[in-house]
């Protein structure tokens, strides 16, 4: 079996007196499309945070592409990409322009090549027409896919997605996760998708990590279909079943 | 809303027990006028045995049994709670689940000397480090000139300077009339009305203009550096910059910077200037002729006054633009975070202004100059 592309250890993290998580421990594999899950609030994001290396981890450690987050990441940026929530494209530049910056911040490509291998990615989404609007022109659903767009643009052997659906109609949520295992198809990447959409966790992921927000840390792990139907976890079994848990308890 | 509803509450004392009888719906209405009586009537009988009857209670929301509850707790032992109904049982029953719920959230630490001193050290550190991250971005700038846009310099140079000329010349001639204006007053009693020329001259060109010029800029251009900085922030724009290995001291704050720099010693000739022609108009008006103003502020502005000046105020907008990326780059989470880094920006490059010129004013002093 090949080497993990991911490996966290005992990661925990704390705001001030907080503890969102504890002790959370994970691998990736190669090739694998692995989905970070759970309830609202459960600190999903915050782990994607600590393995993208944007937040060091209270305690414990991650490694990328066989690379420390915290000492190396430099080594890793290159070949790895992030799509944020909000899409994070920048406002003051069009699609293209958005897609290209990466190409032509990091690597020797002239300007026209750049631009060439910007158009394939925005094509790669759906948005090759688009290449001209600006992000305040552009909805949810074609700005997550821009975002994609700029995530692949430097082949990225990694992906990072944080909540691709959340916001979008189920068509357009569909959509995306048809393009994520098109993208997994033709490129071959390894994809890291943290998401709370049922459908898409079913649809898209290999294999999932459920953190919960009342446990602070790992739930259950493994592929969510064999989860949802064998879990004796109670957290587990609601949430794949989309049933109501007692607050109060 | 709900109607105020009629509810009676009576009191009846029978040896040790006391019983407390609710009468009519016990909705938000009426709770609001038993709400102190009943709590009244319950700290008068802490301790002793307690029963509320309310067979007379057709309904109760959560205000009500929240009412109910409060008594218990103020009773302080579990009192009997008689008659109830079905549905105003099980309203009881899931406001008691709801309050029994632990509150995670801790209460805010007071105020101390010490966390003040300590926050007060963790932002000098901050501005520390955030100097630091600047002159490794300069100094690695040859390195990584691609990540400078020019095009993102002349733009900010064109937003920060020749967007703000005709608000500079607006005021430096007001400034300009207002000084010769109160100066003439009394230097006329002395028959000095032509020293007017250049006590406001030198006046603009050492320490006004400079100062004015960097005001200015923290008003306009400081602010605008930390909404725009901050919005990226809040957007994850910063973040998506940072997992790509752009640097956002290179990409967004160096181009700012250097544009600061440059337009401020621009703005200060421009208030200069519009200083002196409000200052003649005064004068003129006054009967003195202009090539006498001319000659007065001549022969008393030298260039090390001109040259001080726009030194400083390259300084100064160096320093306002500075602080109006680092408040941007701080932007906490939250839409009223932009607007507090925006005004952040705008006292902290006002008050690190004066302070500079301050400075300078003891400094050339000691020097001479």
């Amino acid at each position: 079996m090949a080497d993990p592309v991911i490996v966290g250890e005992s990661l925990t993290q704390k705001f001030g007196t907080r503890t969102i998580f504890r002790d959370v421990s994970f691998t990736v594999a190669p090739g694998e499309i692995f989905v970070i899950l759970g309830g609202s609030g459960c600190g999903k994001s915050t782990l994607l945070r600590q393995v993208i290396g944007l937040l060091p981890p209270t305690a414990g450690r991650v490694s990328v592409l066989g690379h420390d987050m915290y000492r190396d990441a430099e080594a890793v940026r290159e070949r790895i990409g992030v799509m944020f929530q909000s899409g994070a494209l920048l406002g003051s530049m069009t699609l293209l322009e958005n897609v290209m910056l990466p190409l032509s911040m990091l690597t020797d490509l002239p300007e026209p090549a750049c631009e060439k291998v910007a158009r394939v990615k925005l094509a790669l989404v759906g948005l090759a027409d688009a290449a001209a609007l600006m992000p305040a022109e552009i909805s949810g659903g074609m700005a997550k896919r821009a975002a994609i767009a700029r995530a692949l643009a430097l082949d990225p052997e990694l992906l990072f997605l944080d909540e691709p659906s959340a916001g979008l109609d189920p068509i357009t949520s569909a959509g995306l996760d048809k393009l994520i295992l098109q993208l997994r198809h033709d490129l071959g990447s390894t994809f890291v998708v943290v998401t709370h959409e049922l459908q898409s966790i079913l649809a898209i992921a290999d294999r999932c990590l459920m953190l919960d927000k009342a446990a602070q840390g790992v739930i259950a792990m493994g592929d969510p279909k064999v989860l949802r139907e064998t879990s004796t976890q109670p957290v587990v079994r609601a949430f794949f079943r989309r049933e109501a848990m007692d607050t109060a308890a | 809303m709900a109607l105020a509803a009629k509810q009676a509450l009576t009191v009846e004392r029978s040896g040790a027990e006391t019983v407390l009888r609710f009468a009519g719906p016990l909705d938000v209405a009426a709770t609001a006028q038993l709400w102190s009586r009943a709590l009244r009537e319950a700290a008068k009988l802490r301790g002793q045995k307690l029963t509320l009857d309310l067979a007379g209670v057709p309904l109760c929301d959560t205000a009500g049994a929240t009412l109910l509850l409060e008594i218990e707790r103020l009773q302080g032992a579990p009192v009997t709670m008689t008659g109830a109904t079905e549905k105003v049982a099980a309203v009881l029953a899931q406001t008691k689940a709801a309050t029994a719920q632990p509150t995670r959230a801790a209460p805010p630490p007071a105020q101390s000397w010490r966390s003040v001193l300590s926050d007060a050290i963790g932002v000098a550190a901050g501005g520390v480090a955030f100097l630091g991250e600047v002159v490794v971005a300069w100094v690695r700038l040859p390195s990584r000139l691609r990540l400078f846009r020019l095009s993102d310099l002349l733009r900010q140079a064109d937003q920060a300077g020749v967007q703000a000329v005709p608000l500079v010349v607006l005021l430096g001639t007001l400034i300009g009339l207002i000084l010769a204006f109160q100066s003439l007053i009394p230097m006329r009693q002395f028959g000095a009305d032509i020293y007017v020329a250049s006590l406001v001259a030198i006046g603009l060109v050492r320490e006004l203009g400079p100062l004015l010029a960097a005001v200015v800029l923290a008003g306009r251009s400081g602010s605008a550096f930390a909404a725009e900085i901050g919005t990226m922030k809040v957007n994850q724009e910063l973040d998506a910059l940072d997992v790509m290995g752009l640097d956002p001291v290179t990409m967004l704050v160096l181009p700012r910077l250097l544009a600061g720099l440059v337009v401020a010693p621009m703005l200060t000739v421009v208030m200069n200037f519009s200083g002196l022609i409000g200052m003649s108009l005064v004068l003129v008006g006054d009967g003195i002729p202009l090539v006498a103003i001319g000659n007065q502020v001549a022969y008393w502005v030298v260039p090390k006054d001109v040259w001080t000046g726009l030194g400083k105020a390259a300084l100064f907008g160096a320093v306002v633009a500075a602080i109006g990326c680092r408040a941007g780059l701080n932007t906490g989470v939250g839409p009223r975070a932009v607007g507090l880094s925006a005004t952040a920006a705008v006292v902290g490059g006002i008050v690190a202004a004066i302070v500079l010129d301050g400075g300078f004013a003891v400094l050339f002093y000691q020097l001479g100059i």
